[in-house]
C-alpha cells in the first residue's frame, strides 16, 4: 500500500486557511525554510480513502473478538468519546488559568476518588502516559521513600518469574537491579523463595494479582508482610484489576503503590488507538514524593500545587492525557460502583466458561480448571508432535477473523497462549470462538501442514519479525 | 567426547580451555528454544561473573531471557561479533561463544554431555 506522501499530485491542494486578516510579519530570511515543506498533496477525497484503506487493514475490538491475554480489549464504549468531545474538555489550553478550568480539574479529582475507592489507595496521580510509565514512576517513589529514610541500601526489586517483562524493566530503569524467584509448580508466588530472596537490600516487591497464569495469589496478605517485615514496599501492577474490581482492592491485599491501565481496564482506547493512561496510586505514605503538580482544593476552587520539596518531580509534561482520563471517568459514572463489580464478575465469567469448554481439548497447565479474567494453553504437546507452534495456531487464527490470544507469555509456560475474552463479549461470539478453537486443533493433527503458511486472508501474511527487529526502517525519506 | 565440555540446567556450555580458563555460550537446545535471536547484551572485559547469576541476555522475537554464568571468574575476552550478528548463536551455538572467563574460582553445577542430554529429553 502506497504512503500518503507518494499518491496525490504536486499540484493538488487542499487548503482549508481561511484568507490571512492581519499584518503579514517580515521574517528575517535566515529563519526561513531553505526547502520546501514535504507536505501531502491530496484531494479530501484521497485523504479519505487512503484513511479507510488503512483501517480495513487493521483489526481493532471493532472488527472482532480481541482475547490478547494481559491486555483487556475490551469494547471502548462511544459515550466515552461523546464526553471527551466536549468543548469544555476539548477545547481548552494547557496554560489556561487554573480559576477558568475547574470542571477539568474536577474530572481529575473525581477520577482520583472513584480510582482511590476501586484500589484502596489515598491518592492518585495521573502524569504517566501509559503502564511502564506507571511503573517507573511508582517504583521511583519507592526508590525516594528509602532515599528520604536514609535508607540507602535498598536497592534490589524482587519479581517473580511470571511477571510482565515491564516489570523487571522498568526496575532496572528506575536505577534498581533486579531478583527473580521461581513460580511454584501451581502457578503462585514461591513465599519460601520470596522470604529467602528478601533482607536489608529490598526496595520493594512487584505483583501483579490475579497473576499472569490468571490465578489469584492465596498467599497475598503472607507475601506482602513478608516484604514489609524486610523493610521494603510493595508494587501493584494494575494490569489484571479487571478480574477484581469492587471485589478487592490492593490496598487491602497490603500492596503500597499501584498503578492502573486506564486503557484497559477503564475501556479508554488501546494499543493503536491510543495514547494510554497510567494513573499511580499509592498510600498516605508515599504521597509527599509524588509528581507535581498536585491539585488541590483552596476554599473550594481546584488549583495546582507545585510544592513539594519530596517530589520526585515532572514525569511527563502537563497533565497526563486528560481526554483519556475523561473516557475513563465517563466509563465509572455510567457503570457505577454495583456495574465495575458486574463486569469484573462477567470477564471472570467469561474466561472460566472458554476455559471449561476448552480444557478437555487442549492443555492447559495451571489453575485446575479454574482461573480468574484468563487462562493459559499450552501448546507444546501439538508443537512436539505434529511440529505446530503457538505462532501457527494464532496467525491460523487470523484467517477466521480472530485476533490471536497474547503469545509465548508468561514465559514459564512453553508454547503458550494467554486468552482474555473480557466481559464486552456474548455468549454466541464464545461458543464461536471455542469452536474455532477446537476445529483448528483437529486440524493441526489431521494437516499440520495447513497451519504453517497462514494466515492466507490478511492483507499481510507472515512478515519478517527478525529482519524488522534486526535492521528496522524506521522512517520514510523522500528522496 | 570433550572432557572439557559441560553443561548446565540452565542450558549453558563451558567449555574449559585449562583449569582456570573457559569460554562460555548457549546450547543448541537453547537458541533452538528462543528462536532467532535479534539483540545479545554482553558483559565487558574486566567484568566479574558469579556462577549461577545471570551475565548477559539474549533477546528473539519471543521474549528476553537471561544467560547465566557456569562459572565464576574475570571476563578476559567478549565475543563482539555476536553484538553486530547475532545469528551466529542460531547458525552454530557451539561455535558462538560469549565470552572468555579467566581466574576461575568456583564451579556451578555441572553437567556432562550425556548428563545435559538426558535433561533434554525429559
Amino acid at each position: 500500500m502506497k504512503l500518503i506522501f507518494e499518491i496525490g499530485n504536486k499540484n493538488r491542494k487542499l487548503d482549508l486557511m481561511p484568507e490571512c486578516d492581519v499584518p503579514v510579519a517580515d521574517i528575517d530570511d535566515k529563519y526561513k525554510r531553505k526547502k520546501e515543506l514535504r507536505l501531502p498533496n491530496v484531494s479530501e477525497t484521497e485523504i479519505s480513502r487512503h484513511y479507510t484503506k488503512l483501517s480495513r487493514r487493521s483489526f481493532g475490538v471493532n472488527c472482532g473478538f480481541y482475547p490478547l491475554g494481559s491486555c483487556t480489549m475490551k469494547y471502548n464504549p462511544k459515550i466515552n468519546d461523546e464526553m471527551a468531545k466536549l468543548p469544555g474538555f476539548a477545547d481548552i489550553h494547557p496554560l489556561q488559568p487554573a480559576d477558568t478550568v475547574q470542571g477539568c480539574l474536577k474530572v481529575y479529582k473525581l477520577a482520583e476518588e472513584y480510582l482511590c475507592s476501586i484500589t484502596g489507595m489515598d491518592a492518585m496521580d495521573f502524569q504517566p502516559a501509559a503502564g511502564a510509565h506507571g511503573e517507573f514512576t511508582g517504583l521511583k517513589l519507592i526508590w525516594a521513600y528509602h532515599r528520604d529514610r536514609n535508607d540507602t541500601g535498598r536497592d534490589k526489586i524482587i519479581v517473580p518469574d511470571s511477571a510482565h517483562g515491564t516489570n523487571p524493566a522498568s526496575a532496572a530503569m528506575a536505577g534498581f537491579s533486579v531478583i527473580n524467584i521461581p513460580s511454584t509448580e501451581e502457578g503462585f508466588v514461591d513465599v519460601n523463595a520470596l522470604r529467602n530472596a528478601v533482607g536489608e537490600d529490598t526496595a520493594g516487591f512487584m505483583l501483579t494479582n490475579p497473576n499472569t497464569i490468571g490465578l489469584f495469589e492465596e498467599h497475598i496478605h503472607e507475601i506482602t508482610s513478608i516484604v514489609h517485615e524486610a523493610g521494603g514496599l510493595t508494587y501493584y501492577d494494575g494490569a489484571n484489576l479487571n478480574a477484581i474490581m469492587g471485589i478487592a482492592r490492593p490496598g487491602d491485599m497490603g500492596f503500597d503503590v499501584v498503578h492502573l491501565n486506564l486503557h484497559k481496564t477503564f475501556s479508554t482506547p488501546h494499543g493503536g488507538g491510543g495514547p494510554g493512561s497510567g494513573p499511580v496510586g499509592c498510600k498516605k505514605h508515599l504521597i509527599p514524593y509524588l509528581p507535581t503538580p498536585r491539585i488541590v482544593e483552596r476554599d473550594g476552587i481546584l488549583a495546582f500545587d507545585e510544592k513539594s520539596d519530596k517530589s520526585i518531580g515532572r514525569v511527563k509534561s502537563f497533565y497526563g492525557n486528560f481526554l483519556v482520563v475523561v473516557r475513563a471517568l465517563a466509563y465509572m459514572m455510567t457503570l457505577g460502583a454495583e456495574g465495575l463489580k458486574n463486569a469484573s464478575e462477567n470477564a471472570v465469567l467469561n474466561a472460566n466458561y472458554m476455559l471449561h469448554m476448552l480444557k478437555d481439548t487442549f492443555d492447559i497447565p495451571f489453575g485446575n480448571g479454574r482461573c480468574m479474567h484468563e487462562f493459559v494453553i499450552s501448546l507444546e504437546r501439538l508443537k512436539k508432535e505434529k511440529s505446530v507452534s503457538a505462532l501457527d495456531f494464532a496467525k491460523t487464527l487470523l484467517d477466521c477473523g480472530i485476533h490471536p490470544p497474547t503469545m509465548y507469555f508468561p514465559l514459564i509456560v512453553h508454547e503458550a497462549l494467554m486468552v482474555e475474552p473480557t466481559e464486552t463479549e456474548t455468549r454466541e461470539t464464545l461458543d464461536e470462538v471455542i469452536a474455532f478453537f477446537k476445529e483448528l486443533y483437529e486440524r493441526a493433527y489431521n494437516d499440520p501442514d495447513s497451519l504453517h503458511g497462514t494466515p492466507l486472508t490478511t492483507p499481510i501474511g507472515r512478515p519478517d519479525e527478525v529482519g524488522a527487529a534486526r535492521n528496522p526502517r524506521l522512517r520514510y525519506y523522500s528522496d | 567426547m570433550s572432557k572439557e565440555l559441560y553443561f548446565t540446567k540452565t542450558h549453558e556450555w563451558v567449555r574449559f580451555i585449562d583449569e582456570t580458563t573457559a569460554r562460555v555460550g548457549i546450547t543448541e537446545f537453547a537458541q533452538g528454544e528462543l528462536g532467532d535471536l535479534v539483540f545479545i547484551n554482553l558483559p565487558e572485559k574486566g567484568d566479574e561473573v558469579i556462577a549461577g547469576e545471570s551475565f548477559a541476555d539474549v533477546e528473539s522475537v519471543k521474549a528476553v531471557s537471561n544467560v547465566y554464568s557456569p562459572v565464576s571468574g574475570t571476563v578476559r575476552a567478549v565475543n563482539e561479533n555476536l553484538l553486530d550478528q547475532p545469528e551466529l548463536v542460531n547458525m552454530d551455538a557451539m561455535e558462538a561463544w560469549f565470552i572468555e572467563v579467566e581466574n576461575i574460582s568456583e564451579k556451578g553445577e555441572l553437567l556432562t554431555e550425556e548428563e545435559y542430554m538426558k535433561l533434554i529429553e525429559e
